[in-house]
């Protein structure tokens, strides 16, 4: 019991670039539970746009058949953390979509574990993140494909933008398969702004800030297409956007 | 309208520009031509202020004030319109929105009210019309699946929105096949063959020149202008080539 209290260290591979200092007051986390039934459907959206630490644990469990569309805005300016456990049976999906936008210090990170138990299941994670001054946006996601689980459908989309070279992104996207029949695909990259593209903009007029918080802006909406609150959660995005820029 | 005295310019401490004097009066097409690797095209980004193009001498007056000192989104909203020859694509952002933006940022700098979203599509479907071009394409994202004809339609669809006082046109004659040549010709002269606007034209061949009539060539040999003339040097570079003219 006292060990499952303990705050984890960096030896834990799923806190190895948390903010362990902003962790501390806010340890042990409650694990919210989010179970679908049978055929059940449900979206979902956190918006984590506060001014203090913020940290959130879900188990998801969906029978089969079930959906979860789940879509987050990782934006506080202090330490924010969302940690998903994703647990598919047949036939179930889970979509996660979430957008990261780290100034100043913050750490911003979402960790997933996604368990395709059944067959034919899908999951699908688009994860964009901006971090900029010295902040740090981490993904840490692993799909495990049980033995069995055949014809499962995984995809993981990483992207991280670095406004500045003193901002950090740690991305780490991991597959482990027990099933044959299986199509996981998962692409990762970090990268700056393209230069010939702020250029061609600021060539038309656009004054630089403009320009980038149009790159960033299509950037970032690639994590909200589709979902149920997709406009407010572009407003919301755009907004802390304007704030980092 | 452009003054230009003695620029050198240098890319990744290469020296390429090695001093360029070129004075285009409102009105007046001057078209630029000459060999690979002459310099004209980083004459183009040079006058547009891009990154990396560095002025190492000379002196450039756009409408009588210094244009080296201004950033590149204040030289267009000075009336610069910098033509590319390899338009960039830019995913998720749409032509519409980032026009409308960079219209309303150069009439905010100008102290001028911004255009509605309403007046705005009316000029923008204007000038798409007039360059033969579908709206349709205009709500895409910039450049994104575009051929290389349709992006050189769509740069002068831009120019025809933002209405420069000069046009530096880098190539747009390259990619085009015979009809989107004349559409784009065409394009150049109705939006800019005006006694208060004018053109500089970079390019390779004569067959642009066909339908842009220039009133001077110059010609562009290792950094520096070597020869300048009439529309006849353009025909008589066609025929001679550039060794025979410009030696």
């Amino acid at each position: 019991m006292s060990q499952a209290l303990a705050l984890p260290s960096r030896s834990n591979e799923d806190f190895r670039y948390a903010d362990l200092a902003a962790l501390a007051p806010l340890w042990p986390v409650a694990v919210e539970e989010i179970a679908l039934g049978a055929g059940e459907h449900r979206a979902l959206t956190i918006t984590n746009t506060g001014g203090s630490a913020a940290v959130r644990e879900l188990a998801i469990t969906l029978a089969p058949g079930a959906s979860l569309a789940l879509h987050v805005l990782n934006a506080s300016p202090a330490y924010g953390r969302i940690a998903v456990r994703a647990e598919l049976g047949a036939r179930a999906e889970f979509t996660l979509g979430a957008a990261q936008l780290a100034g100043g210090e913050a750490t911003l990170e979402i960790v997933t574990h996604v368990t395709h138990a059944g067959p034919d299941a899908v999951s699908r994670q688009v994860v964009r993140s901006v971090a900029g001054g010295a902040a740090t946006a981490n993904y840490l996601g692993k799909v495990l494909v049980r033995p069995g689980a055949d014809g499962t459908d995984g995809e993981q989309s990483v992207r991280a933008m670095l406004l500045d070279r003193t901002a950090t992104a740690n991305a780490r996207p991991e597959l482990e398969i027990y099933a044959d029949d299986v199509k996981c695909a998962h692409g990762c990259a970090v990268g700056e702004l393209d230069a010939n593209g702020l250029f061609y903009l600021a060539s038309r007029g656009l004054p630089p800030a403009d320009a980038k918080r149009l790159m960033l802006q299509a950037f970032i909406a690639e994590a909200f297409v589709g979902a149920a609150e997709e406009e407010a959660l572009q407003e919301a995005a755009l907004a802390a956007l304007e704030a980092l820029l | 309208m452009l003054t230009i005295d003695n620029l050198q310019a240098q890319v990744a401490d290469k020296p390429i520009l090695k001093g360029i004097s070129l004075r285009i009066n409102p009105g007046e097409i001057h078209a630029i031509m000459g060999p690979n690797g002459a310099g004209k095209s980083t004459l183009g980004y040079t006058l547009g202020g891009r990154p990396g193009y560095e002025v190492t001498g000379g002196s450039v007056l756009f409408k009588g004030a210094d244009l080296l000192g201004l950033e590149p989104h204040e030289r267009a909203a000075a009336g610069l319109f910098l033509g590319f020859q390899y338009p960039v694509e830019i995913p998720g952002v749409s032509f519409v929105q980032f026009l409308r933006e960079s219209a309303n940022a150069q009439r905010k700098s100008r102290g001028e009210e911004p255009l509605s979203g309403g007046e705005f599509l009316k000029l923008a479907r204007e000038k798409a019309a007039l360059l033969r071009m579908d709206m349709d394409m205009l709500k895409r994202p910039v450049n994104v699946g575009f051929s290389g004809g349709e992006k050189k339609r769509a740069e002068m669809v831009q120019m025809g929105i933002l209405d420069p006082a000069l046009a530096i046109l880098d190539e747009t004659d390259s990619g085009l096949d015979i009809d989107a040549l004349r559409i784009c010709g065409e394009g150049i002269n109705a939006i800019m063959r005006r006694p208060d606007k004018a053109v500089l034209l970079i390019t390779h061949y004569q067959r642009l020149l066909d339908y842009v009539k220039p009133d001077f060539v110059h010609v562009l040999a290792g950094g520096r202008i070597v020869k300048s003339g009439g529309p006849e040097l353009a025909l008589q570079l066609e025929d001679e080539g550039y060794e025979a003219v410009a030696a």
